[in-house]
This record gives C-alpha cells, sequence and structure tokens, in this order.
C-alpha cells in the first residue's frame, strides 16, 4: 500500500535490538515470522495496535465480522501452508472468533489469532468489552497465551507460530491487554524465540512395527490405504503415491484428504464414508489390511464402529499419539510424522501384484455408475451435482474450490476431481456453515494468482454474506456459485430419510442473490437451466473482478449414497433405481 | 452399541493415578482440569505441590476411567503445552499418602479418649484448645477413613476435616528423571511384569 513507511526501516529491528511499544513489536514479531497479509476488526482494546500498523509492511484486510477473520486466517493457511494470522479487540470482537477458532481446531489449520484485552490493573472486574477469552477458548485452541507485560509479548507470539504450526497443527490465541500494548520494551526478535520444539514424548515408531507393518502389506490379499489430511501437513503426497503404487493398493480418501492423491490415479477409488461411493465403503468393510495414513477414523468415515472393516488388520500412521486406538483399534501404531514414517516404511515394502482385488473392486463398481446423474441425458432441468461436474470441466479441475457445508459441499467431493493438494478447502470436522466466502478471501490473498471459486448453498451464503463487501474493498477477484435450493438443504435431506419428510424450519427465503451481489457493486447472473451453465461460468471467468451465479437447482435433490448416521458402513441408502433424482411437486 | 459390549466398558472402568509435572504458572491447573471436565470424567483427588525440579509443579491426579481411556489421557495431557511429564501409575507398585487435619470437639474431661485413639492410629495432636483439639495424621485413605469412622462412632463429634487429596510415588527408581530420561514414560507393560526389582526397595507390602 502506498501510505506505507519505508519498510526497510521496521526491518532493522530485526537485527538490532531497539526500543519498541508493545503494539509496534506485535507486528514487528509478525515481520520477523514472515507475515504479510492479516485479517482483523479494529476496536478500543486493540486499537495501539492498529495504530503502529502504518509503520510496518503488513497488508491488513478490514473484515465484516470477526468470524469472517478467522476464517479468512484459516482458508490462508489451508491455501498456502503457512500460519495464517486474525486480529480482533477484546469482548465480543473476540468472542466472535470463536466459531472461525473451532473450525481451525478441528482440522488441524495452523492460525494464530491475536486479540487485545482491557488493561491489567482492571482484568478481571467486568471493564467494558471485557471477557476472559482465554478462558473461553481453551479446549478450542492447541495453547493460548494471556500477556500482560510488555516483554512478554515477543516471546508469546513466536511461541505461538511454533505451537500453530509444529505436531498436529492447530490455533493459538494470543490476547494481549492494552497497558502492554502501549508500554515500551527493547526488542529482540532473535531472543524472543521459544525453547526448542518438543515433539510428543508418545511419538513411536520402532523397527519391529515397521517391518509388522511391512509383513502385513506383503501377505495382503485386500489392502487398502485410507489418507487423510495428514498427507497436506506432513506433504507426504509422494510417499503415499509410491506405497500405493508400489504395492498396487487402491486409495480411499477423507473429505479433507481429497486432492492428496490424484483424482485420475488409476489406484484412486475416491472418497470414503458417509457421501462415499458404494464400491468405496465395500471395499473398506471387505479388506483385509487398512492402511491409515494421516486421518482419524472420525465418524463420517467410520459409521458404526462395532461393524467397521471387521475383516481388516489396521496399521495406523499418525502424528497425534491421543487418536490411537481412540475410535478404532489398531493393530500396528505407527506414531509420527506420515511422511517419515513412509520414508521408513518404504525400503520394507516390495513390489505386488493386486490386479485381483482392483479387478473385484473395478467389478463392484458396475450398475451404481450407470445410475450416477453425471451419465444420464439432460432432462433440462438443472442438478447440482451438474453444476459442480460442469465447474469441474470447465475451470480444468485448476481452481482452488472452497466450499460451505452442506450437501453442495459433498456434491464437490463427489464430482469436483481434485488432482493437487491445498485445491479443495472445506471445513471438515467442526461442518462450519458459513465458511465459505470468507475462507475463499484468505485462499485469494494466500494464491493470488489463482482462480477461486467458492460453491455455496443458499443457507450457508446467508451466514456471512457482508464478507461480500469486503472482497469490494479489496478489489479481489473471487467467483461465487450458490447451489440455491430454497432449503437448508441436508438438513431438509435427513428430515426426508429420518422425520417423515417432515420439513420443519428447512424451507428458507433468500433474497434475489444477483441483486445482493449488485448492492455490493458485484456483477451476478441466475442460472436456471443446464444450457446456461457452460455460458454463465464462462462469463464469471472472464469478468474482470469479483463474479456472482446464483444457480437454482432442483429443490429437492438428495445426495446419493448415504450411510444413516450410526449405520455401518456398507448399509447405505443408494441411488433410486427408476429415477436418480427425487422430483419437485411441480414436475409430477 | 450392543448391550454386551456396553457392559464391558462398564467392566473395564478402573482407577487411574496420573502424576504430571507442569510449568508452574497461571492457567495450568485449568488445562489439565479442563481435560477431564471435557470427557466428563470426575476428579477424585488432586494434589499438587513443587517438585525437585525447579519452575516445575508435581501433581497427583485420580480418577475413574476405563482401562483404554488411560492412554489417551494421558497423551491429551502431554499435548498440553504446560506438561512436561506424564505417569500412569495405573496398578504399578507405588506408595500413595494422604494428610488429613481432623479437628474434633474435646473437653479436659474427655480427652484422654481421643488420646488413645491417636496413638493406635499413630496420628499426632497438633493443637489443643480448651473446647477442641486438633489431629494429624498422614496415612493411606484407608487407614483415616478408619480414623475417621472410630471417630463418628464414638462420642466425639468431629467439627471439620481437611484431607490433601492422594500423593503418589512410584517404589524402586522410577523417578521423575528416570522417566524424563526414558521419554515415554512407563506405561509399558514389560515394567509392570517387573515385580522383582520393586521388591528391592524392602517394602512389597504398604505398611499400615
Amino acid at each position: 500500500m502506498g501510505s506505507k513507511a519505508k519498510p526497510q526501516a521496521s526491518e532493522a529491528h530485526l537485527t538490532t535490538p531497539t526500543r519498541l511499544t508493545g503494539a509496534e513489536i506485535v507486528w514487528a514479531t509478525l515481520v520477523g515470522e514472515g507475515v504479510t497479509d492479516v485479517f482483523g476488526y479494529p476496536g478500543g482494546a486493540i486499537l495501539p495496535v492498529y495504530d503502529a500498523l502504518r509503520k510496518f509492511p503488513i497488508h491488513h484486510t478490514l473484515v465484516r465480522h470477526e468470524q469472517g477473520a478467522a476464517h479468512m486466517a484459516d482458508g490462508y493457511a489451508r491455501a498456502s501452508g503457512k500460519v495464517g494470522v486474525a486480529i480482533a479487540t477484546s469482548g465480543p470482537g473476540a468472542t466472535n472468533l470463536i466459531t472461525g477458532i473451532a473450525t481451525a481446531m478441528l482440522d488441524s489449520i495452523p492460525i494464530v489469532c491475536i486479540t487485545g484485552n482491557v488493561s491489567s490493573k482492571i482484568l478481571g472486574t467486568d471493564a467494558f468489552q471485557e471477557v476472559d477469552i482465554t478462558g473461553i477458548t481453551l479446549p478450542v485452541t492447541k495453547h493460548n497465551f494471556l500477556v500482560n507485560r510488555v516483554e512478554d509479548i515477543a516471546p508469546a507470539i513466536r511461541h505461538a507460530f511454533q505451537i500453530a504450526r509444529s505436531g498436529r497443527p492447530g490455533p493459538v490465541l494470543v490476547d494481549i491487554t492494552k497497558d502492554a500494548q502501549q508500554a515500551s520494551a527493547i526488542f529482540d526478535f532473535a531472543a524472543a524465540e521459544p525453547r526448542p520444539y518438543r515433539p510428543h514424548p508418545m511419538l513411536k515408531v520402532e523397527a519391529s512395527g515397521l517391518a509388522h507393518a511391512a509383513e502385513l502389506i506383503r501377505n495382503a490379499k485386500r489392502p487398502v490405504i485410507l489418507a487423510g489430511h495428514g498427507i497436506m501437513e506432513s506433504g507426504a503426497m509422494e510417499q503415499v503415491r509410491t506405497l500405493a503404487e508400489r504395492a498396487q493398493i487402491p486409495v480411499a480418501l477423507t473429505l479433507l484428504g481429497l486432492g492428496g492423491f490424484p483424482a485420475s490415479h488409476p489406484l484412486n477409488l475416491g472418497m470414503m464414508g458417509m457421501h462415499g461411493e458404494a464400491w468405496v465403503n465395500h471395499a473398506i468393510q471387505e479388506a483385509d489390511l487398512l492402511i491409515a495414513c494421516g486421518m482419524r477414523f472420525d465418524d463420517r468415515v467410520t459409521g458404526s464402529t462395532s461393524t467397521y472393516a471387521l475383516k481388516a488388520k489396521k496399521i495406523h500412521i499418525e502424528v497425534d499419539p491421543s487418536e490411537i486406538n481412540k475410535n478404532i483399534k489398531v493393530d500396528v501404531a505407527l506414531v509420527g510424522d506420515l511422511r517419515a514414517v513412509l520414508e521408513d516404511l518404504l525400503p520394507l515394502v516390495p513390489g505386488r501384484d493386486g490386479s485381483a482385488w482392483l479387478k473385484t473392486i473395478d467389478a463392484s463398481k458396475g450398475a451404481v455408475a450407470v445410475r450416477d446423474i453425471k451419465n444420464l441425458p439432460d432432462s433440462g432441468h438443472l442438478y447440482a451435482a451438474h453444476v459442480v461436474h460442469d465447474l469441474w470441466r470447465i475451470t480444468g479441475g485448476n481452481a482452488i474450490v472452497v466450499t460451505d457445508v452442506g450437501q453442495h459441499q459433498m456434491w464437490e467431493a463427489q464430482y469436483f476431481h481434485h488432482e493437487k493438494p491445498r485445491t479443495l478447502i472445506t471445513s471438515g470436522g467442526l461442518g462450519t456453515m458459513g465458511f465459505a466466502l470468507p475462507a475463499a478471501i484468505g485462499a485469494k490473498f494466500a494464491c493470488p494468482d489463482k482462480e477461486v471459486w467458492v460453491i455455496a448453498g443458499d443457507g450457508g451464503f446467508q451466514m456471512t454474506a457482508a464478507e461480500l463487501s469486503t472482497i469490494v474493498q479489496e478489489g479481489i477477484k473471487i467467483n461465487i456459485a450458490i447451489i440455491n435450493n430454497g432449503y437448508l438443504g441436508m438438513v431438509r435431506q435427513w428430515q426426508e430419510f429420518f422425520y417423515e419428510r417432515n420439513y420443519e424450519a428447512t424451507p428458507l427465503v433468500s433474497p434475489d442473490f444477483v441483486k445482493l451481489a449488485d448492492a455490493h457493486g458485484i456483477s451476478g447472473r441466475a442460472v436456471h437451466t443446464r444450457a446456461e451453465v457452460a455460458e454463465v461460468v464462462a462469463e464469471a471467468r472472464s469478468h474482470n473482478g469479483s463474479f456472482l451465479i446464483n444457480f437454482m437447482v432442483e429443490k429437492e435433490d438428495a445426495v446419493y449414497p448415504m450411510i444413516p448416521a450410526g449405520n455401518a458402513l456398507h448399509e447405505m441408502i443408494r441411488r433410486p433405481g427408476k429415477s436418480p433424482i427425487v422430483e419437485t411437486p411441480d414436475d409430477k | 452399541m450392543t448391550n454386551s459390549s456396553l457392559s464391558k466398558e462398564q467392566e473395564a472402568i478402573m482407577t487411574h493415578t496420573f502424576v504430571a509435572y507442569v510449568e508452574d504458572m497461571p492457567g495450568v491447573l485449568t488445562r489439565v482440569a479442563s481435560l477431564f471436565r471435557r470427557l466428563n470424567i470426575n476428579i477424585h483427588s488432586l494434589t499438587v505441590g513443587r517438585s525437585e525440579r525447579p519452575g516445575l509443579s508435581r501433581l497427583t491426579l485420580v480418577c475413574e476411567a476405563s482401562a483404554e481411556a488411560g492412554h489417551r489421557i494421558r497423551a491429551s495431557l502431554f499435548k498440553l503445552e504446560n506438561v512436561v511429564d506424564v505417569d500412569d501409575i495405573a496398578q504399578a507398585p507405588s506408595v500413595t499418602r494422604e494428610l488429613a487435619l481432623i479437628k474434633v470437639a474435646a473437653t479436659p474431661q474427655n480427652r484422654s479418649q481421643i488420646f488413645e485413639l491417636v496413638e493406635v492410629f499413630r496420628a499426632r495432636i497438633v493443637d489443643l484448645a480448651p473446647e477442641s483439639l486438633m489431629i494429624e495424621m498422614t496415612g493411606v485413605e484407608s487407614k483415616i477413613e478408619g480414623l475417621i469412622q472410630v471417630l463418628n462412632e464414638g462420642e466425639e463429634r468431629i467439627l471439620e476435616i481437611c484431607r490433601s487429596g492422594k500423593m503418589t510415588m512410584r517404589r524402586g527408581h522410577h523417578t521423575s528423571r528416570v522417566l524424563r530420561a526414558m521419554g515415554a514414560g512407563a506405561e509399558d507393560k514389560s515394567e509392570a511384569a517387573e515385580p522383582a526389582e520393586n521388591l528391592e526397595a524392602g517394602a512389597a507390602v504398604e505398611p499400615e
């Protein structure tokens, strides 16, 4: 930004200990940690920090709600692999961050949130806009700091970065009292370095464990690799691929694992779990060996644990010792960084002929694929699956797609085929509606040269739609696809299947999203038929500026297949035979 | 979940004694306690004090949880930034003690009866006032319970009881320094299967 003072002057602080205010120390430390972008919202208790911002080479994005700041930091981290930073004031500013912090916690995303707090003298007095944010965020952060001495600011922030990015990553919050921001101290970046990272003492990869794992792989007839988010976090894409190719083992992915193994790879089965394709879940249930790589046997991927993969021996490669035997008992636990473990394991794994098992899986696809919507003739009707699939074809799969939560998220996972890591950004663990738009803004700042698409439902989009203004103020280009079915679709689907179609509180009135975009100065168009999709998507992509498309899709469509919560993995609701789609009353 | 697996899980409930070294700074106890709160596990007893390591407190935490939960709780405790060492003593040979202060209503007329009791229980009188006296007693939980029960059954009236909660230390050479050197702590089954080693201290049977 043009108004910035010479950045060189501020970077001198990094090498020469200098007297700075606490507020300046906050920025100087962030600069030292390599931060270039932060997302935040000012307020009384953080004003000294905002006042000092102009002296430092950091770009600040003003959000419209602090939840957006946390999601932007999260999206930034997911797209770049770096630590995202969010800033908020005390009290309501801090509490508004919480949903975003919990989202990052459940998906192991490294973010650092910095909040101001009231002066230390009135801490704990219920002062104006005072809240115990370190107390509140304790269960949803990896760690947090309450800093009330200026000398502690730089060490706390540096330690926060170390914690956020190490081991199993996660969010860290640093709460700084206003008097600490206003006081001054000698800033010595090097001296503020945290103690050396202490790996979890229960990490354990023994030679005997590796040998046992290799033996299980050698003897397996029906092995499946289950790959999760850990592939990305540990950068083990190559190692997983080598393991799969050398031993000819098919790979099933979790939602957050999508992109960690190329969708087009012949050994890629696709997504497992509640909305995974039947053959994927059947392969897991029939397997005699599961090799879990950086995943945690979440209830959405296992279904009922008492009937999960009973025929399979299980190898669990995982960086967090508290995940071992948590949901599923395993036979071999290799507790360590996925990439490092696989590098140790690979020399022990010989080539293997897996063709018989692969053929069996392939045969089980059979009729299912025929009933898939993408193989059906165009009825002129617009289905969400079509929209997602067309988006994938038109963008060549090269875009970063940021989804919200619900039906469209599952259709994205099924019909947008991700070849590369960090191209799907989605809230998996917490399932946070309202995530897509702000997270996409963060992703765009992380990857300004990439095409970024938001895919959101009409419900979730309205939760954080105010961030449209942020897009305009920042002058960035984001393409927005709203999958508009007039319902809270996934909840409606559960009501359809499990609550006798009692559509209580799921029909949803929305604004005209194209007009809403227009009010923000963003162009947009509505799409009602499949025939229009390609042209409007092309217009959005070539448009100079953000573009919103309101896809008016089939209202009562459902995501298939589906495993009802608590059912066994193979007990799924399949795509209906006669008609793949539940028609609306209008069509009958 | 089937009924059989449920009852199996219930059977597996056992007492866990976690000994942890934590940084001596504000908020650490909340972090430790919060972990048990989240699992809805009641903390039966918790003692915290300084340890042989500067800047580190040692805590003993007793709770009931399934046998399998012990591993995960220990792993989760280790994930806390301020926790340095964790040992799940479980059934391993160890010494456990508790301190109790008991104030009993007593006049000069009926004091002698209490003195006798105190003698039998190897406790001590640490305060004597015209209408009350204070008993200090250390020992295992059952011994303290025994004294309280006898006092309750007699004519004496207990005015106040203050108990420290349990403090536990492994027998033999399993000091914190050894634990730290071992890195992973002492959960391994191999250790539980070394009773002979634990006998070397000559105290296989806990003296009452």
